[in-house]
């Protein structure tokens, strides 16, 4: 079995978010970045799947060379090799056409994503792809199992799961309790460095979706605090003051 | 022309989510002055849909097809699709949740329409088209402006404000549609479902409770849900409690978990950590109930209570039954 694993590069979930360039660019100074964390679950699976069936499993991440960090993490994770398609994305159908067409190259049987990237959390990608590459996707699906070529899929659903069978290929956007966080052994990390990194150039995409500027939330006004020996009051100030109830 | 939103239904309902969808494109079609028209999927009467008209719409489009009544975001998609081409439609919007993106991202590669999500105040139209965004869980905010032909709008809940008093009481004419449906789209069988029926969707909920490892353990959560119930509350909880598989992992709620926007939002023994409140802070109002002062919650909260949850929870209990 051939699958792929498409990870983000993203600002680590601890890090202070502000904006430079007159708040048109992000400020990477002291930003620590991860693999996005919902990427990184379907790795951790994608890795179980691929030592079961004997498959093979590449990563590819549209972005540039600051990656490359990461994508070392996920071959030294057990990805075989890696794909970087050298680009600075700008949207989730930039990112989409970039992915689909490495897909349409290597006939993928699994595709697995996060749920959503960190930074804009558009829960997009999945879908995009599937219906650029003319198959189904579903998320987020946190339980999976491969069997004589389909899938089984435990899925969230608004209020409750669903369990689906449905045939390879597939495009599936991942989240916990898919799988455990995996941390690289020394072994892993040794073999990471001689793994096949390729880099290969974009296609074109037509501009749909241009980012234009960036701003901080209002800050939040003082916490009033209510004596513990009082907190029966606080059912009538969230009645009458803040007006919730 | 038209102004396309797509509604989710629930149990033959139009979910308060998708009410709110309708009123923000009504809202964006007053700007542009094209039609709010709605589409509708799955099984419900005409009723349950003319009322769509009371947020703005002039009309309903119901697929009603029997092969549509289980969500699926692939065929939906299709329908979607195809509803914007009959309708002459430019801007589409639906309301974030897991299938409004799954049909938004499939919707948006079919007719090659540029796509946000996580929208959160009405686009400013003059000569471009532009929107504002929740990025980075809620840390921060973005503009961008849409280029392409046709655009699809992801909007986030309470985006926009609806004043049930204001709500006007103009039916919206139904009509059946019959969009063309695509093997290719039913090839996944559907093993089983569980919906958690008596609980209330924590998406959906004006009111949350929700509890961390100051909870101490799953048999200590009886004092946690007397108050959900008390206040008609969903329950939630921090990744840990789900981890530790003290409470359900669909309960589990920020930055890898759900994301929530209730009005009230009360957490009990959360310490507040960076990653929890990601999932919380478009809430409106946040209690905090924690026994350290220190705890990094209270910088985020409106209400704060130094103290042991165990004894401050009968009590509140105890005054919202006498609400
Ligand atoms: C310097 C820089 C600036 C950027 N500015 C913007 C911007 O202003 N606006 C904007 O929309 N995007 C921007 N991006 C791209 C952004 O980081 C995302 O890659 C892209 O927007 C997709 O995000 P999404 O929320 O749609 O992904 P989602 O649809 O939420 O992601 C779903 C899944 O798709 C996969 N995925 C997402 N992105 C990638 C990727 N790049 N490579 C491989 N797999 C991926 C992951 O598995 C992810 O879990 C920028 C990137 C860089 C490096
Ligand atoms: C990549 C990543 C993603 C993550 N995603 C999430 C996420 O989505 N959601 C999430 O919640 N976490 C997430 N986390 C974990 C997060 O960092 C915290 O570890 C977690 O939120 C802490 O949970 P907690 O507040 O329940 O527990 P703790 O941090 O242990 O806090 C317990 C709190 O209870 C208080 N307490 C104890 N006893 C009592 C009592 N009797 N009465 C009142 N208060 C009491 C304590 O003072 C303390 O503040 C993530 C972490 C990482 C690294």
């Amino acid at each position: 079995m051939k699958i792929l694993v498409c990870i983000s590069n993203v600002p680590d979930t601890t890090a202070k978010i502000t904006f430079t360039d007159n708040d048109t660019r992000l400020n990477k100074n002291g930003v620590q970045y991860i693999i996005g964390p919902y990427d990184d679950y379907a790795l951790a699976r994608g890795v179980e799947l691929k030592d079961q069936t004997g498959g093979t499993l590449t990563v590819l991440h549209v972005g540039e060379a600051e990656a490359d960090p990461q994508i070392r993490k996920a071959l030294a994770i057990g990805a075989d090799d890696a794909i970087r398609v050298n680009a600075d994305p700008l949207d989730s159908y930039f990112v989409a056409v970039q992915i689909a067409n490495v897909a349409k190259q290597n006939n993928y049987d699994l595709i697995l994503m996060g749920r959503e990237s960190i930074d804009y959390n558009s829960g997009v990608v999945h879908g995009l792809v599937a219906e650029m590459l003319g198959i189904a996707s579903y998320s987020p699906v946190m339980k999976l199992d491969i069997a004589d070529g389909s899938a089984t899929i435990s899925r969230e659903i608004d209020g409750g799961k669903e369990i689906l069978k449905a045939p390879l290929p597939l495009v599936l956007g991942c989240q916990e309790p898919i799988a455990e966080w995996k941390i690289p052994n020394m072994r892993g990390i040794m073999t990471a460095r001689t793994k096949p990194l390729t880099v290969v150039e974009p296609v074109s995409v037509d501009e749909l979706t241009v980012p234009e500027k960036y701003f901080l939330p209002a800050p939040k006004g003082a916490c009033k605090m209510i004596p513990a020996s009082e907190a029966a009051t606080l059912i009538r100030l969230l009645q009458t003051e803040a007006k919730v109830l | 022309m038209s102004v396309l939103i797509y509604v989710e239904l629930d149990n033959g309902s139009i979910k308060k989510t998708s009410l709110e969808a309708v009123a923000y494109g009504a809202k964006v079609a007053e700007k542009t002055g094209d039609k709010a028209v709605v589409l509708a999927i799955g099984r419900a009467d005409a009723t349950a849909l003319e009322i769509a008209g009371n947020y703005g719409a002039s009309k309903v489009l119901h697929a009603a097809d029997d092969k549509l009544s289980h969500e699926n975001s692939l065929a939906y998609a299709d329908a979607l699709a195809q509803a914007a081409e009959q309708e002459g439609s430019k801007i589409i919007i639906l309301s974030k949740s897991g299938l409004g993106d799954a049909m938004a991202a499939r919707a948006a590669a079919k007719l090659k329409a540029g796509v946000v999500s996580n929208v959160t105040a009405l686009p400013e139209i003059n000569g471009s088209f532009k929107v504002t965004r929740g990025i980075f869980t809620g840390k921060a905010f973005a503009t961008t402006e849409l280029k392409s032909d046709i655009k699809i709008l992801v909007i986030k809940k309470n985006v926009i404000e609806i004043n049930e008093d204001d709500v006007a009481s103009a039916n919206a004419v139904v009509e059946t549609f019959s969009p063309q449906l695509r093997d290719a789209d039913f090839q996944a069988s559907v093993v089983n479902v569980e919906k958690a029926s008596s609980e209330l969707s924590l998406t959906e909920a004006r009111i949350i409770v929700s509890g961390g490892r100051g909870m101490k353990g799953p048999e200590h959560w009886q004092p946690l849900v007397d108050l959900a119930r008390a206040l008609g509350a969903a329950t939630g909880c921090s990744k840990p409690v789900s981890d530790l598989d003290w409470r359900p992992h669909h309960e589990h709620i920020g930055q890898t978990g759900i994301k929530v926007a209730p009005n009230l939002y009360i957490a009990c023994g959360i310490s507040g950590a960076i990653q929890h409140l990601a999932g919380v802070n478009g809430s409106k109002c946040i209690v905090v109930i924690n026994k350290d002062p220190e705890a990094p919650f209270f910088k985020a909260a409106d209400y704060g209570i130094v103290g042991d949850v165990f004894e401050i929870l009968p009590k509140l209990t105890e005054a919202a039954k006498n609400l």
